[in-house]
């Protein structure tokens, strides 16, 4: 029988619990807001012996993630929080510990980057390092939040996988919020997240490897061929651990969450808390006789273009809501993953770019709803007019 | 024989086994040769304790020459070795080659 406990939980007390209940054994840490919070309160179940993990308080970020690789490397189960400039400054090392395939966890807190300095949430932290080789888990809220960092455990150190992932939420909207939350208790969570067994580990003295070492012209590619294995063979594994989790636990998790879209003529995709408002928008127009419908999409890397593209191959028109801009002048990083997935089907949606809520700007039900208004006004022209507008910014 | 796929190579980078330093011939780029003087050695081991690449040769305590497959030629042996005449002395490679 799982035991359940309600609570009331900000995003950033759900993912301290959800470490605390896992019980790594090494947490290397700088704090940063709006995530400072996560390795704070895990700093005092350290202190306070309700952990075995050794916390290692370092000077950067750069450093909380190169003593993860070393630790990870070594054969333990580390995990680590940040945010905003702590990512960009763990940019390098991020991509070392995908390289060196280690399963490391990080609680990633989605902020805006400098310059202008602002603390707020927008996505262009997470999508600045959509490459880095990780795995990238979004969250609607701080259920989400705790459920991704108990299954990322798993989804990182699953032996065809073995790659480092990051559970998100977004900056003060849940990484402060306050929820009630279903806890799982702690013996149910030790048991899902079961030993880590890693296949090398570097303090095994009996089988010495040499990790970390340099490739010419003649490996470098093969190496970085299996990168690409290993994510290719993540979606398999994400479904199955989604499944087996709500299987135990009673809530279920894929790649992305459809509501509304079976009959949808007009859609809204999103990730991450806006999927909430979206989500009344939709209630508000669906009263209104409009066939609107949303699609949250939950795992970013991989990217599950083929699941996107069956979801709205019969949508009209679709409006994608993107909380970073790519700067590249064609809009921002989930428009052009979106559009392109949709680029094979036989007839394709019409497609257009809401950039939106840079630096924590709000978006409001009203917002969405003029989006989906004028989604509404392209399916019946069939005109998209500009493919990329930037939503609730004063001109 | 043509070098393992992406398919067959262990994950990460990862090399199976230890020690593995020693078959990556780092000789290759020296521009400077450290050559060994036996008569001025006083047999003090300080280069073979600085080496950075365990490029000195020792047999029953006593430098018996230099491992050129490994030394890179930094000089720092020849710098530290103490004997009033220098038992190190470092010499351009192109010069010795011709
Ligand atoms: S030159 Fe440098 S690498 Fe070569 S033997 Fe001397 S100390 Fe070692
Ligand atoms: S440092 Fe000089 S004197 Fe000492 S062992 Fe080496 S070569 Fe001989």
């Amino acid at each position: 029988m799982v035991t359940k406990e309600k609570a009331a939980r900000t995003g950033n007390e759900a993912m301290a619990e959800a470490m605390r209940q896992i019980n790594p054994d090494v947490v290397a840490a700088y704090p940063i807001t709006p995530a400072t919070e996560i390795v704070q309160i895990f700093s005092g179940y350290v202190a306070d012996g309700l952990v075995d993990t050794e916390y290692v308080a370092v000077e950067s970020e750069h450093s909380a993630m190169s003593a993860c690789i070393g630790a990870s490397a070594a054969g333990a189960r580390v995990m680590t929080g940040t945010s905003s400039q702590g990512l960009m400054l763990m940019a390098e090392v991020l991509y070392i510990a995908s390289g060196m395939r280690l399963p490391i966890v990080l609680a990633e807190v989605n902020r805006a980057i400098s310059a202008p300095i602002n603390i707020h949430c927008d996505h262009s932290d997470t999508m600045a390092n959509r490459d880095a080789g990780w795995i990238q888990l979004f969250s609607e809220n701080s259920q989400e939040a705790y459920d991704n960092m108990i299954q990322a455990v798993r989804i990182a150190e699953h032996p065809d996988v073995s790659l480092p992932t990051m559970a998100t939420t977004d900056g003060f909207i849940i990484s402060h919020g306050m929820e009630a939350i279903e806890l799982i208790s702690d013996d149910e969570v030790q048991k899902f997240v079961g030993k880590y067994q890693p296949a090398h580990p570097l303090l095994n003295v009996d089988k010495p490897i040499t990790a970390g070492a340099l490739d010419f012209t003649d490996y470098y590619f093969e190496h970085r061929r299996q990168i690409a294995v290993g994510m290719a063979n993540a979606p398999k594994v994400i479904a199955r651990i989604g499944k087996e989790f709500g299987d135990k636990f009673g809530r279920y998790y894929g790649f992305t969450e459809s509501y509304k879209l079976d009959d949808a003529e007009v859609a809204i995709a999103c990730l991450g808390s806006t999927a909430g408002t979206a989500r009344v928008a939709v209630d508000n127009l669906r009263s209104r006789g409009v066939k609107a419908g949303l699609l949250k999409i939950r795992v970013f890397r991989p990217f599950p273009a083929e699941e996107i593209a069956n979801i709205l191959k019969n949508v009209k028109a679709i409006a994608v809501l993107d909380r970073s801009d790519g700067l590249s002048n064609f809009g921002g990083p989930v428009f052009n993953e979106i559009r392109s997935a949709l680029y094979d089907l036989p007839s394709r949606p019409l497609v257009v770019d809401y950039i939106y809520g840079l630096g924590g700007r709000d978006i409001f039900v009203a917002d969405i709803e003029k989006v989906y208004q004028t989604l509404s006004d392209i399916s019946k022209s069939g005109k998209i007019g500009d493919l990329v507008q930037y939503l609730g910014v004063r001109e | 024989m043509s070098d393992p796929g992406y398919k067959e190579l262990p994950k990460g980078g990862l090399i199976l086994e230890g020690g593995t330093a020693a078959k990556y011939e780092t000789g290759d780029w020296r521009s400077q040769r450290p050559v060994f003087i036996q008569e001025n050695c006083i047999n003090c081991s300080f280069c073979w304790i600085f080496c950075p690449d365990s490029s000195i040769i020792i047999n029953d305590g006593k430098v018996s020459g230099i491992d050129y497959k490994h030394c890179k030629g930094c000089g720092i042996c020849a710098f530290e070795c103490p004997a009033k005449k220098k038992a190190i002395i470092m010499k351009s490679e192109a010069e010795i080659e011709g």
